[in-house]
């Protein structure tokens, strides 16, 4: 498989970046050779978030932000509003959504599939808290196919331990499981 | 014996250079947290609180403090670590003068962000362009593993009898600061092996408690002359002490850097981009694509700032038909970038030829691939004898 990259949106405190990161350490499981980092100004919660995660077979040498990404996720459905969101998406592009409602249009030309789950509502449940970020990292595993869940637990590890580790991979099981698939061609 | 680590973590640049320090086993840490350095100085005081760090951790009020008792450590004759980026490094000016007026050893990693002036809490490199005169040798990585084995072999340079200068680490924030990639994190004993050699030198001055030693007292005439004529020659020395710690630590560990630059496709080049940083990482893969389109331009990576690399520079730039250098900052009084003016200050040695210089990066302003693309089309134009534009403002 050739590079990947996958540009998150969020909100501060949704845990974007962390999802950014744990996308980054369950590819880095499987091999690759992984590049993730967030771009923000101050830390505030519910700010707009931007994080980056790059992974290929060869060394990530670009140290810069994502502008052509193969797959957006996002976690705020109100950041569907950005203007240019699937400005630069590829071919073939993926998106991953929480949201409630279901999936309506087609964006952009170049979107191929989105997986769409209220990721909130499944955080709630098995987190108890609004973090709907690994549950979405589940959803990307089931619509893409380019890491495996299992790796995703193990990256999870990096993060997390004990109940909170066990929590958030449920809420992970539960987005590869429960995501809805919409596909184009 | 090369050390084979088994510990390879996806981790980001600030938590690297934690383990770096880590693996030093510093006598004293003091340091205060500001953006983006934050996540650094309080994983260094996890490792502390879990036992796993033994060290004083010193909690100032403040980044003067912070260089003020890390330099005292040095010269009490310990190792000792501090942290700081823009704000913080400005803050302690005076006291970073006096560190590196007293040669004393330590070792500090700025993470480079704009300065004071216009609030800005981005990535920029104008604050260590503003302390460049301050004595101190600065170092500039390009992406997370070598954060940590520039640390460690910052150590071997700072200690050194022959050099006794502290050292300042520098890396962009955000861009590395918050960059997770996969970074093997050497055994201690094999970073114990590496720094055991600066045990089998001379001991170096140190302050005594009760002791009738001093320090600090008044320079006079000559004897202030000479000083700093020691100072300067000691850095001089660290250049070629420099590139031997880098062949040493690549023998060691498998990874080596260059030393004080690496030449990236230069040996067949018409045309060199020079570039600091985590652009240069970015500027490879530019240069690779060029060099698919049959332009022959070849990329230098300045790691050294302070001592200016000028022999290994003026060895790769000779004979070249033009020069582009990409700075992230700027050099107020000049109408250029400061690395711009000094290697424009190589033309004495290697003649006169086309020299461009790129401003980009400020503020976290992003330095994509269009733009070093572009970067490299101007030289190209330049080397060609076509007009071309000396100083260029990006995006």
């Amino acid at each position: 498989m050739s590079a990947k990259e996958i540009r998150f949106h969020g909100r501060g405190g949704q845990g974007a970046v962390l999802a950014a990161r744990m996308l980054a350490s369950a590819c880095a499981y499987e091999g690759k050779h992984v590049a993730s980092f967030p771009m923000y100004g101050f830390e505030r919660r519910g700010m707009p978030v931007v994080a980056f995660t790059r992974f290929d077979t060869e060394p990530v040498r670009e140290k810069t932000q994502i502008y052509t990404p193969d797959c957006l996720m996002v976690i705020d459905p109100t950041l569907l509003e950005i203007g240019n969101l699937y400005e630069g998406l590829k071919p073939g592009g993926v998106l991953i959504l929480n949201s409630p409602k279901p999936f309506n249009g087609r964006p952009s030309d170049n979107l191929e599939k989105a997986g769409v789950i209220n990721a909130t509502q499944v955080a709630l449940c098995e987190i108890g808290r609004d973090i709907p970020n690994t549950c979405l990292i589940g959803a990307l595993a089931a619509t893409t196919g380019w890491v495996t869940l299992e790796s995703i637990f193990r990256g999870f590890g990096d993060y997390l331990e004990g109940d909170m580790l066990e929590r958030n991979i449920r809420n992970a099981q539960r987005g590869y499981n429960e995501v809805e698939v919409y596909s184009w061609d | 014996m090369t050390a084979r680590s088994k510990n390879i973590k996806v981790i980001t640049g600030n938590t690297a250079a934690a383990y770096a320090v880590l693996r030093c086993r510093p006598d004293v840490v003091s340091a205060y947290p500001i953006t983006p350095q934050s996540e650094l100085v309080e994983q260094l005081a996890k490792f502390h609180a879990d036992g796993l760090l033994d060290c004083e951790y010193v909690a100032v009020e403040g980044e003067n403090s912070a260089q003020n008792v890390a330099c005292a450590a040095v010269m009490a004759g310990g190792r000792a670590f501090t942290a700081t980026s823009s704000y913080g490094l400005v803050y302690m000016y005076d006291t970073m003068l006096q560190t590196s007026g007293y040669r004393a050893p330590l070792v500090m990693v700025n993470v480079n962000r704009e300065p004071p002036g216009i609030h800005a809490v981005y990535s920029g490199q104008q604050d260590m362009i503003c302390t460049r005169d301050s004595g101190w040798i600065q170092i500039v990585v390009e992406n997370c593993q070598e954060i940590l084995d520039t640390i460690i072999m910052s150590y071997r340079l700072a200690e050194d009898y022959d050099i006794q200068l502290p050292v300042m680490v520098n890396y962009d924030g955000y861009y590395l600061s918050f960059l997770a990639e996969s970074v093997d994190i050497p055994e201690q004993e094999d970073v114990d092996r590496f720094l055991a050699p600066l045990k089998e030198q001379p001991q170096r001055m140190k302050l005594v408690a009760g002791a009738g030693t001093g320090c600090g007292s008044h320079g006079i005439g000559m004897g202030f002359v000479e000083y700093r004529k020691k100072h300067m020659a000691a850095m001089e020395r660290s250049k070629e002490l420099w590139d031997k710690i880098d062949q040493d630590f690549k023998n060691e560990f498998g990874r080596g850097y260059g030393g004080q630059i690496e030449s990236y496709r230069c040996d067949d080049a018409d045309i060199v981009l020079v570039a600091t940083g985590s652009a240069v990482g970015t500027a490879r893969t530019v240069i690779d694509a060029k060099r698919e389109q049959g332009i022959k331009v070849g990329l230098v990576k300045l790691r050294f700032f302070r001592p200016f690399p000028v022999e290994k520079l003026c060895h790769i730039l000779k004979g070249k038909k033009a020069i582009g250098v990409l700075d992230r900052s700027i050099c107020f009084g000049w109408n250029c970038g400061p690395v711009f003016q000094e290697v424009c200050a190589l033309t004495r040695h290697i003649g006169i030829m086309p020299m461009l210089s790129f401003i980009d990066g400020l503020a976290n302003m992003d330095i994509t691939k269009e733009h070093i693309s572009g970067m490299v089309d101007e030289i190209y134009k330049a080397s060609q004898n076509k007009p071309y534009q000396e100083l260029t403002w990006l995006p």
